[in-house]
């Protein structure tokens, strides 16, 4: 089916940093984020006249892996080229890429469509090719601007990921970045929590206008955003009668725009030549040997046939390495009673709580959330509990680095029966008060007990007696549950449920105040 | 450390820009000896120039793997040698440091772009040196200067640590008085590097052997045609004349690929080059640049100000060849035309085992004698042959015309280095 | 054919500078050796060779990298463990 006019179409191009030890043509470590500039450098990657570059295995085994899964071809002779520009990140002054003998041709990964199902999304190409160093711009315009260099990066393996223009919104291009984000994580090959490990180029067309690349999109958000702004401003040039220039515009972060790009780059003849130095792949039959191991949408249907889950559900827990497995270590005691419950919790209440803390999944430990299902599951405490549950097992567990000056700690007080919890910077001594000092974070039953957030049953003489306050505190509502008006035995109750502080369960609630006004009568 | 030699040549020929004064050796095969190496070799803590002005004072922080080797075996390296800048050349006259002058006539070139090895070994500062050889560039000054140069097989040597100027086309080489010593330095630089991914797991361990009774040699037509010197040519003829007293037999061959193979060659080689060349910006080594200026203006500035006229001339040829629309007609075809050279020789060799001819059409040029460009370049068409097939070759000194060197070029089969020693090797002791 | 205002452009795109006292010669002599070049227009063949060198690779081993101070020692100008460049904007 032809695109309409006005059809927004959108391809990409994915630069993900490869898992390896080493460097793609050095034995420099690739481990470099908490390290001086300039300390994970030698001859080759500082590019020293007379430094030779020497294929490192594993990059090509990795690439090979993310071709394999990704249903593309490997050619049968592969090669590296050189990409010749000047630029000071560039220490050789040309990049050691592939051009017109990439590893991989072709290729697709199913996402998500903006209708609801599944489409292919195929690909050009897959190649191999080097980071070139890192740029910090310094100065300004009185006293001189200079850029300072950090070859660190340069010769980190990259594998570009080169995308047909299939996608048809910005959302289809954030899903198909998930997707193969989620992919590469499970192929092992890719570490998506380090700090620019992927860069993305987008290509955006209104149909019937000209085609913009959009450069130095660094998060998955920013690749909707990038791509958002753009098809707003393309719009309404069209709208206003205006052109589209074909053109480049790098994607400014903070500002969540983009700007052309034209007056700082110049038009580039890159001068492909074949590498010299470096001789032909031809790897085509390796690719028998590559045992892939369960990937995203594998997992997702077991994840459906296994544990229950809904579709839904299933694609958020498996869109993510990590979430899948720790999904999976949280159920294992026993899949079948706990699945429910879990996928519930993790999929729709504790990854929310984690990004709203920008906390890693890390710092959870599997039986923690287990506890905490198995309380749900036995009924013990409400969903409102959990939820005020769950955020303290977070809090506990996302330390902080603490102040030089002053201790950081969890504290409870108690004060005759009252029992209060805080996390507070508190003085190292402070006389007058008994407090206990919560250094190690607890469990989720733990926790319960402390706030006696055990909830309130049937015949609890504080859930009756609150039934009886709010009836009488509140003569309008009656009235108006006597009258027959919608709403107002939902506002009795959540007068009851402020009353008894979340202890109780609404759906009891609701059913005690029933039958109270009954028994009452008008 | 096994001791330390005084090295302080009265250097008038202009043949060191580096000399280690107290040069350290070890022990080993070459314990002691006083080895020269050319400056675009990488020798660590030593200045390497490639006789340009953009790496003046540049000290490597590592040493080539033949640098390596050369210590390993308790060699002593003596100095650093002159050259053509970035190997540009043919006469050593195109250093931003002045020309090497020819031990032989000082008022004549060298010959290049080794000319400052050649020129040491030459004038008895040292018995042996290590030059590089890209279109002819150890040959060359080997056969204007008197003594033994050899361009081994491409992939023999380790090009790790050598400051590139054409990749797919150069070696580094030895030169010394005798093919005895050229052999015997061979010896400890042959050989696999895993930082090298173009190198064989080819070692040399060879001893020249003289006998060359029954030996097949070919004799190109292109080698004794016009634009070769007669005299030269006469001069290498009887050279030939004494290899065949000596048991061997001549057959005549044609090489048809020669029409091209100059142009091939300056098209790979300047390609290659111009890319090469490219990371000479001042940034990271080199003359200081004027930060103010926007990177483009800046490199620009440097470059122009450091590279000498030779030098931009071929980073501008090659950038052209490679440039949009230009590829598939220059540097793509060039390779088509290496192809044709290579396939002209394995039929050559089904026939004969190794080829003779004049190493250079003519003797040492005069200073300054050669100043158009083009008219240099034609001055390779013998040497660059064997650089694009990647075959070994062999100069040896094997008489004179007008008093002045002429040099017996021997080339053979694919890594067939041992062979084409053995017949140099078989002359020179015949003569001697 | 190359004009003295296409070795411009090509002595800008490779970034080496060429000054206009230059640029005459320069021009000249430039298309003398393109016009050698021609000759490879009647080169004729395919190019495909087969050589014995496939697969270089190196396992994925750690090597110890240069000191910082080996990497800036060459360095005209540097700051704090970076190398200064000229500004790109």
């Amino acid at each position: 089916m032809a695109d309409a006019e006005g059809q927004v179409i959108v391809g990409l191009e994915v630069h993900c940093q490869l898992d390896t030890l080493s460097k793609l043509f050095c034995g420099c470590s690739t481990d470099y984020r908490s390290d001086g500039p300039n300390t994970h450098v030698c001859p080759i990657c500082l590019g020293l006249p007379g430094a030779m570059p020497a294929l490192n295995k594993r990059a090509i085994e990795y690439a090979m892996k993310v071709a394999k899964a990704l249903n593309c071809e490997i050619i049968s002779e592969a090669e590296f080229s050189r990409k010749n520009y000047f630029y000071p990140d560039l220490d050789k002054a040309y990049q050691i890429t592939q051009y017109d003998k990439p590893l991989a041709l072709g290729g697709y990964l199913e996402i998500e469509s903006d209708e609801g199902g599944e489409k292919k999304v195929r690909l050009t190409r897959i190649h191999v090719e080097e980071d070139p160093g890192r740029l910090v711009h310094m100065g300004n315009t009185e006293r001189g601007k200079y850029s300072l260099v950090d070859y660190n990066r340069a010769g980190i393996p990259l594998i570009e990921i080169v995308s047909e223009p299939d996608m048809r919104s910005p959302k289809e291009a954030r899903k198909f970045l998930n997707k193969l984000r989620a992919t590469l994580e499970y192929l092992s090959v890719f570490d998506s929590e380090k700090e620019g490990s992927l860069r993305v180029d987008a290509n955006i067309s209104i149909k019937g206008s000209e085609r913009v690349e959009v450069k130095n999109i660094t998060s998955y958000k920013g690749v909707e955003k990038a791509l958002t702004f753009e098809v707003t401003r393309q719009k309404n040039l069209i709208r206003r009668g205006q052109t589209i220039d074909r053109e480049t515009r790098h994607y400014l972060e903070a500002r969540g725009i983009t700007q052309s790009a034209r007056s700082k780059e110049q038009e580039h003849d890159y001068r492909y030549f074949p590498e010299p130095d470096l001789r032909p792949l031809r790897v085509k039959s390796w690719v028998d040997n590559i045992v892939l191991p369960e990937l995203p949408d594998a997992r997702r249907e077991r994840f459906i046939a296994r544990y229950g889950c809904s579709l839904s559900h299933a694609r958020t827990l498996t869109g993510e390495l990590k979430l899948a497995n720790f999904f999976e270590q949280v159920v294992a005691a026993d899949p079948q009673g706990l699945s429910p419950l879990a996928a519930t919790w993790i999929a729709d209440t504790l990854i929310g709580e984690l990004n709203y803390r920008d906390m890693s999944l890390d710092r959870v430990e599997p039986a923690a959330m287990t506890g905490l299902v198995r309380i749900l599951k036995k009924g013990t405490i409400t969903d409102k509990s959990g939820v005020e549950v769950l955020r303290v097992m977070l809090d506990q567990r996302h330390r902080k680095e603490p102040d030089n000056t002053i201790k950081v700690a969890w504290s409870l007080t108690n004060d005759e029966g009252k029992v209060t919890l805080a996390a507070e910077k508190i003085p190292v001594s402070e006389a007058g008060i008994k407090r206990t000092i919560i250094e190690a974070p607890e469990t989720p039953e733990a926790i319960v007990q402390r706030l006696a957030l055990a909830k309130h049953t049937g015949d609890d003489r504080v859930i009756t007696a609150a039934i009886q306050e709010a009836i009488a505190e509140n003569p309008k509502a009656l009235g108006d549950y006597y009258a027959g008006k919608a709403g107002a035995l939902n506002f009795l109750v959540g007068q009851v449920m402020k009353k008894t502080r979340g202890k109780a369960d609404p759906a009891d609630l609701n059913r005690m105040l029933a039958e109270a006004l009954k028994t009452r009568g008008p | 450390m096994a001791g330390e030699i005084a090295f302080s040549p009265s250097d008038t020929y202009n043949a060191f820009l580096t000399t280690c004064n107290k040069a350290p050796y070890g022990t080993g095969k070459l314990a002691g000896v006083a080895v020269a190496v050319k400056d675009n070799i990488s020798t660590k803590d030593i200045e390497t120039t490639c006789a340009s002005k953009i790496l003046k004072g540049y000290i490597p922080p590592y040493d080539a793997h033949v640098v390596g080797l050369l210590k390993s075996a308790g060699a002593a390296i003596a100095g650093k040698t002159n050259m053509d800048e970035f190997g540009m050349g043919t006469t050593t006259e195109n250093s931003a440091f002045g020309p090497t002058l020819n031990p032989c006539d000082t008022s004549r070139v060298p010959g290049g772009s080794s000319g400052g090895s050649a020129a040491a070994v030459a004038a008895g500062f040292v018995r042996m040196a290590l030059g590089s050889d890209t279109g002819g560039s150890i040959r060359c000054p080997a056969a204007f200067c008197g003594i033994v140069g050899l361009k081994p097989s491409y992939g023999r040597v380790s090009r790790y640590g050598l400051i590139a100027y054409s990749n797919s086309l150069e070696q580094i080489g030895p030169l010394g008085k005798t093919v005895t010593d050229v052999s015997t330095l061979m010896g400890v630089i042959a050989g696999h590097d895993r930082h090298d991914s173009t190198s064989q797991d080819k070692p040399y361990n060879h001893t020249p052997k003289a006998d060359i009774k029954g030996l097949k040699i070919g004799i190109p037509q292109e080698y004794f045609g016009k634009g070769v010197d007669p005299q030269v040519a006469a001069v290498v003829k009887k050279a030939i004349g004494r290899l065949e007293e000596l048991g061997a037999t001549t057959v005549p061959c044609s090489i048809p690929s020669m029409e091209y193979a100059l142009a091939a060659y300056y098209v790979t080689c300047t390609c290659e080059a111009s890319s090469n060349l490219a990371r000479f910006d001042g940034v990271r080594y080199g003359p200081a640049t004027d930060t103010k200026k926007s990177w483009h203006d800046a490199f620009q500035e440097v470059r122009g100000a450091s590279f000498g006229t030779e030098v931009r001339r071929r980073i501008m040829l090659g950038t052209f060849a490679l440039s949009s629309g230009y590829y598939g007609r220059y540097y793509a075809k060039a390779q088509v035309a290496r192809e044709n050279v290579r396939a002209d020789f394995n039929r050559i060799f089904k026939d004969v085992d190794v080829i003779a001819g004049p190493t250079m059409p003519t003797i040492a040029f005069r200073l300054k004698e050669k100043s158009d460009p083009l008219s240099m370049y034609l001055a390779d068409i013998l040497t660059v042959p064997a650089n694009l097939a990647g075959i070994p070759a062999i100069s040896v000194p094997c008489g004179k015309s007008e008093g002045m060197p002429v040099g017996l070029q021997i080339m053979g089969r694919m890594f067939a280095d041992e062979r084409v020693v053995d017949v140099a090797y078989a002359y020179e002791q015949a003569v001697s | 054919m190359v004009t003295e205002k296409d070795v411009q452009h090509i002595a800008e795109l490779a970034d080496v500078g060429i000054s206009p006292g230059e640029l005459g010669t320069f021009t000249h002599q430039f298309n003398a050796i393109l016009e050698y070049f021609d000759i490879l227009d009647r080169v004729e063949g395919t190019g495909q060779a087969e050589r014995d060198l496939y697969n270089v690779l190196r396992e994925d081993e750690i090597e110890p990298s240069l000191p910082q101070d080996d990497v800036l020692k060459n360095a005209p100008f540097k700051e704090d463990g970076f190398i200064k460049a000229p500004r790109v904007m």
